[in-house]
């Protein structure tokens, strides 16, 4: 099991409406969520924007810590793990993030993009595990002198990608890594996803709105709605009997590129 | 059907030559809803930019006509067509974060353009961007005239945005990605929204999208871009069922469905994007300025 997750609750301050003086009110973002992630699952986690479905992939990586509840990483408690404890662990949980434009930095060749976080876990050899890992998503060595700005949004999610997988992680999260793409890089970006899930045996939790890419993709579904799992199946059985009301009104919002599905 | 807007052989050009559109031509009818497709980069946005008269300093126009009706945009003196634009055309943005204020109350933001540009009396614009704000289904139109953006959802800021593009009337509404930033179930509610004041007021709408799904549910026609270029102007029915270019077969083959998981995703053949560009080279040889 890569993951364990108990009732994790989480609340952030609600700094819309914070008092001038005084702290802000807490809004409760998770409400109790459970579930496990097994070695090498692909788990789509969906919903509607303010669902919680970031807050919770950010939870388990702890970039924010939850109020209660546990996380078990591979037998582990993170759940209030001091940074310290964190530090050496995450070589083996990394992230994919939403927008490559911003989660790059625009002053570093990619060559050091890939090199930082291989430099602060002090490994050996960075030159060749960055080639590597260029190797690997797919881009020309030579692409490690070129500059974020240089390259295609395609080409720049696969650098994200190459970051991740470089420090040869066991758990990747991607956080709606192909929503700013369009469909012929959405494609080459999902197949290479797949492709390394295939050969490394990664374990992948796939944060995403669109329900036709995590169809493709990802073996087990998990649905948030307001901070809660209202279902929690298989792929197959999710698009084929959805339980849940909220499943339902999903997957009848997507429109299909069909001109006869009746839709509006 | 008589084309309320026409667009021939537009061309742009970066000051430093670089081709943004290449001898593009389209029509809306009126009442009608046209749709332009193509991946990122592809110019889609330009198009909206250059009727609207709002394109980046570093951009120029190089050739081509912009017709609305028997009115040629190009012809007109800057100003003149500024002003007439602003009567006749408006655009609903794809940011609605962006596109607001974050200092300013909604209200005066929705009437400043009818009351500075269009003249009209203060109180007449006010009741204008009531009765909009009621037309798009928000249920307090007094109060949220008096909020700031922050304090609304990402679905009712777009439907501010919507009201705002409907109230001087236009005859033309350029809208920009309008979904992209909802979610599926409020793209659905805006995208419906749009789709009946589009038939309610009979304007002619020009939608950027690159989404092959909802193209399918609000477009009448379209046409598919690639690089500046367009390679195909369709039916929108016709252009799902029988794709005539290369590029838009492959472009729909990439489209991932939830309704059909079996069928591998195919990537747009490097055959076919290398076709596209000779093509392109060609063209540019043809036309070399």
């Amino acid at each position: 099991m890569i993951y364990r997750i108990r009732d994790l609750r989480l609340s952030l301050a609600n700094m819309a409406h914070k008092p001038l003086l005084g702290s802000a009110p807490r809004i409760e973002i998770l409400k109790g969520v459970s579930f496990d992630v097994p070695q090498g699952a692909v788990l789509g986690i969906v919903g509607g924007s303010g669902s919680g479905k970031s807050t919770l992939g950010r939870a388990m990586l702890r970039l924010i810590e939850p109020d209660s509840g546990q996380i078990e990483f591979e037998g582990r408690n993170i759940t209030h793990a001091p940074e310290a404890e964190l530090r050496l662990l995450r070589h083996r949980f990394q992230m994919i993030f939403q927008d490559p434009m911003s989660s790059l930095n625009p002053r570093r060749r990619v060559g050091g993009i890939i090199a930082g976080p291989l430099r602060l876990q002090g490994l050996d050899n960075i030159d060749a595990r960055v080639s590597e890992a260029l190797d690997m998503v797919g881009l020309p060595r030579t692409f490690a002198r070129r500059y974020p700005h240089e390259l295609s949004g395609g080409q720049r999610q696969r650098v994200g990608i190459a970051r991740a997988i470089a420090l040869r992680p066991r758990f990747i999260l991607a956080d709606e890594i192909v929503s700013g793409l369009d469909v012929s890089s959405q494609a080459q970006v999902l197949n290479l996803l797949e492709e390394l899930v295939r050969e490394f045996g990664l374990t992948l939790a796939f944060i995403s709105h669109d329900l036709s890419v995590v169809r493709r993709l990802c073996n087990r579904v998990l649905v948030l709605h307001h901070g809660e799992i209202v279902e929690e199946v298989e792929t197959s059985a999710l698009f084929d009997n959805p339980k849940a009301d909220y499943t339902r009104s999903l997957l009848g919002a997507i429109p299909l590129p069909d001109p006869d599905q009746v839709w509006l | 059907m008589s084309a309320q807007l026409s667009v021939r052989d537009l061309s742009i050009t970066l000051q430093n030559g670089v081709r943004i559109l290449r001898n593009v031509s389209l029509e809306v009818g009126a009442g009608r809803v046209h749709g332009l497709v193509g991946e990122s980069g592809a110019g889609k946005s330009m198009i909206g930019k250059a009727i609207l008269s709002t394109l980046p300093h570093a951009m120029n126009v190089t050739g081509g006509q912009i017709c609305f009706g028997d009115v040629d945009l190009m012809a007109m003196a800057p100003k003149a067509r500024h002003t007439w634009i602003g009567a006749n055309a408006a655009l609903i943005p794809q940011d609605p974060l962006t596109a607001l204020n974050p200092s300013k109350r909604i209200g005066p933001q929705i009437t400043r353009r009818l009351v500075d540009i269009l003249g009209w009396a203060k109180t007449n614009a006010k009741a204008r961007a009531l009765d909009l704000l009621a037309e798009v289904q928000i249920t307090d139109p007094a109060r949220v005239m008096r909020s700031y953006p922050h304090e609304l959802s990402g679905g009712m800021r777009q439907r501010i945005l919507i009201a705002s593009a409907f109230a001087a009337g236009p005859k033309l509404i350029i809208a920009d990605e309008p979904t992209t930033a909802l979610d599926v179930t409020v793209q659905k509610q805006i995208l419906k929204l749009i789709a009946q004041m589009q038939a309610e007021h009979g304007t002619a709408l020009l939608f950027v999208t690159h989404d092959l799904g909802v193209v399918s549910k609000v477009c009448d026609t379209l046409s598919v871009l690639y690089a500046g270029k367009v390679l195909e102007n369709a039916q929108m029915r016709r252009f799902f069922t029988h794709p005539i270019h290369p590029y838009s077969r492959a472009v729909l083959a990439a489209t991932p469905t939830y309704s059909n998981p079996t069928g591998s995703l195919a990537q747009v053949p490097q055959k076919v994007i290398d076709a596209v560009e000779q093509d392109i080279r060609h063209h540019d040889i043809r036309h070399h300025i």
